[in-house]
């Protein structure tokens, strides 16, 4: 069981003279961690967004499970996608335990508490901020932030999550552990899992498929890392000049990046 | 990704393949699991001890309160005078000051203490404010006009103190339209909503100013009296229906979608990803609270302080889920409202102070002592 989407034609902006997406297309047929990336102000954050209904496109459609999302409600698409938003700071903080329980709101009907409680404290323990369960939200390090947003959508048990640059804040070994884990639970669960990256290296090390948005918001490539991650692509789309090996024991591609050519791709 | 096998995949260590397959397993039979829902609960639990203990100072307190007055009674005479006058067995030749004179202000301090306090809590959850209160959008503002209209243009006078009410109450709901409109065309976010708020109490202040600036000194007298708040305002049980009506609605809302307060509360973006239409659920609470403070200010005058301290103290002993703040601020502003009232009646009898200065002078301090204290958790 998994959620099929197909993005058709997509057009987003703020208003009419400021067009953040052009004529986005976009099919995913298969579970899998699919890596978004692309250079700042390009779209990421507005593509994803318009998946999960946050926002709505001027044009075109976005279809999940062959139904148009225009035509569903906030709760309907909620059912089947999970966000989680870049960086979030409650105004009154509750618990931890209380923070990642509100990703159970779908799912809470009298009685569920024990379940929810459940799910809560194993996704926790995945990330490993189980002693963390009864502290206040707000006095977390912005690592620790991370994690419980991340667990947050975690719990949501949808088919597919986005998280928006889940890896912002966290250290060397949460960076990786977060990617490899998300892959593994692509896998497992036989989800979509979308996220925004800025990391070449973990992208290229953990992604099934790379996504990549170039200026003026329109998708340069997509594929395999080692078809999307090329010296071409990342000249052409971030202006930086490079050297892309395969790496001998993942077989994947590594990325040295070189100096930033200047005057190039800036147009924004 | 045909093989979708966690052990073929060779990306992937063994450590975070074990990881995510224990994320998968049955937990409900292990022993830490078992402690952290023993702590989440004896966490519920102590929300609850904290709403029972304050539902017994009110008990406690509304006894206190009708024993104060020209005429002494008893703390334990006045349960047995209640409990008289509701069995049909009046026997006590008080009955009459008891029931008539003495219990309607407490129950109007009971009713107005509620209101007010949900209603902050729900203004600084939907705004994701510290220092928004029922009168961020300007529901003073409007009652207030609606007041120095009557007052000053001579409706009191003429058709009693009843077209004040109905004055200040039609009036107080208009910053919230006109709030509501607005965000048609502009959109519903906090600051907008604040900043509109601001706007349309500069509006208003303005036009009040010019009216008063006419009135005569015995209508400012009253003007100024009304603008404090007070329940000696309240007149008696015929105030009681209305207020009853709407602050009883208002509480059932509040509750049940204090759940979603707590989604809305994780931002706007996370909220509608969770199913919830954040813009459309602000403004809901928004005309919830507006309805609900006007029907209270329109009886009671401009009483401050209850609505903007009372969810933070809350916050303080049990935190900022929504589910138990609500009912917790319901009850804590009750009481809130019912001790500070009685100590103003006491403190310079046979005169007395306005039950919001007394809250501003005890609780201000408090306040201030607690947010010393405070270890970060409630902001």
């Amino acid at each position: 069981m998994m959620v099929d989407i197909e993005i058709h034609d997509v057009d987003f902006g703020y208003d009419e003279s400021h067009i953040v997406l052009h004529n986005i297309n976009l099919e995913i047929h298969e579970p899998g961690l699919y890596c978004i990336i692309g250079p700042n102000g390009v779209g990421k954050s507005t593509m994803v967004k318009c998946v999960s209904k946050i926002i709505s496109p001027l044009k075109g459609s976005v279809i999940l499970d062959g139904q148009d999302v225009a035509e569903m409600t906030h709760k309907d698409v909620a059912f089947k996608v999970g966000f989680v938003p870049a960086f979030s700071q409650d105004a009154f903080s509750m618990s931890v335990i209380n923070t990642i329980l509100v990703g159970r709101y779908n799912h809470q009907k009298w009685g569920s508490r024990q379940k929810d409680l459940e799910m809560v404290y194993k996704t926790m323990k995945l990330l490993h901020i189980e002693n963390l369960a009864n502290r206040s939200y707000n006095a977390l390090s912005a690592g620790q932030h991370q994690k419980v947003s991340i667990a947050r959508g975690l719990v949501q048990e949808t088919e597919v999550l986005i998280l928006d640059e889940p890896t912002a804040n966290l250290d060397v070994k949460y960076q990786v552990y977060v990617m490899e884990m998300l892959r593994a639970i692509a896998i497992e669960k036989n989800m979509v899992i979308m996220t925004i990256c800025h990391d070449l290296n973990i992208t290229s090390k953990y992604a099934h498929q790379v996504i990549m948005l170039a200026r003026p918001g329109k998708i340069h490539a997509v594929g395999k890392p080692e078809d999307v991650l090329t010296v071409e692509n990342i000249r052409e789309v971030y202006g930086i000049n490079c050297r892309v090996y395969t790496d001998e024991e993942t077989k994947k591609p590594y990325v040295i990046l070189g100096s930033a050519i200047i005057g190039m791709a800036e147009d924004y | 990704m045909s093989e979708n096998k966690l052990e073929d995949d060779h990306i992937l260590s063994a450590d975070v393949v074990n990881s995510v397959k224990d994320w998968n397993t049955d937990y409900s039979n292990d022993a830490m699991f078992a402690d952290t829902v023993k702590d989440f609960n004896s966490s519920i639990m102590k929300k609850f001890i904290f709403i029972a203990f304050f539902l017994v100072v009110i008990i406690v307190v509304t006894s206190i309160a009708i024993t104060v007055g020209a005429v002494d009674i008893g703390f334990f005479e006045v349960y047995e005078i209640i409990w008289q006058h509701l069995t049909n067995n009046v026997v006590s030749d008080y009955d009459y000051i008891v029931f008539e004179m003495r219990l309607p202000r407490v129950v109007a301090g009971i009713i107005a203490g509620a209101g007010l306090a949900i209603c902050g809590v729900i203004m600084q959850s939907v705004l994701k404010n510290p220092l928004a209160d029922p009168y961020t959008t300007g529901v003073s503002s409007g009652a207030s006009f609606g007041a120095v209209i009557a007052m000053t243009l001579g409706f009191t006078a003429a058709f009693g103190s009843n077209s004040l009410v109905i004055l200040a109450f039609a009036f107080s709901l208009v910053p919230t339209m006109v709030i509501a409109m607005m965000s048609r065309f502009a959109n519903a976010s906090p600051t907008t909503v604040i900043m509109a708020g601001i706007g349309i109490m500069y509006i208003f202040n303005a036009v009040t100013t010019v009216l008063m600036l006419w009135a005569d000194s015995s209508a400012l007298n009253q003007i100024f009296y009304w603008q404090t708040g007070s329940l000696a305002l309240v007149k008696g049980w015929e105030s009681i229906p209305v207020m009853f009506a709407v602050v009883l609605f208002g509480i059932l809302i509040s509750m049940f979608i204090s759940g979603k307060l707590n989604v809305l509360a994780t931002g706007d973006d996370s909220a509608k990803a969770l199913g919830i239409n954040a813009d459309r659920m602000r403004l809901l609470c928004l005309v919830l609270t507006g309805i609900v403070s006007a029907a209270i200010v329109s009886y009671t005058g401009l009483i401050g302080f209850v609505g903007l301290v009372t969810p933070h103290i809350v916050r303080m002993f049990i935190g900022a889920d929504n589910r138990y703040l609500v009912p917790a601020s319901a009850i804590f502003g009750a009481a809130l409202m019912i001790v500070a009232d009685v100590i103003g009646r006491v403190i310079i009898y046979p005169s007395a102070l306005p039950v919001g200065v007394v809250m501003s002078f005890i609780g201000g301090p408090i306040f201030l002592w607690m947010v010393i204290k405070r270890n970060s958790s409630a902001w």
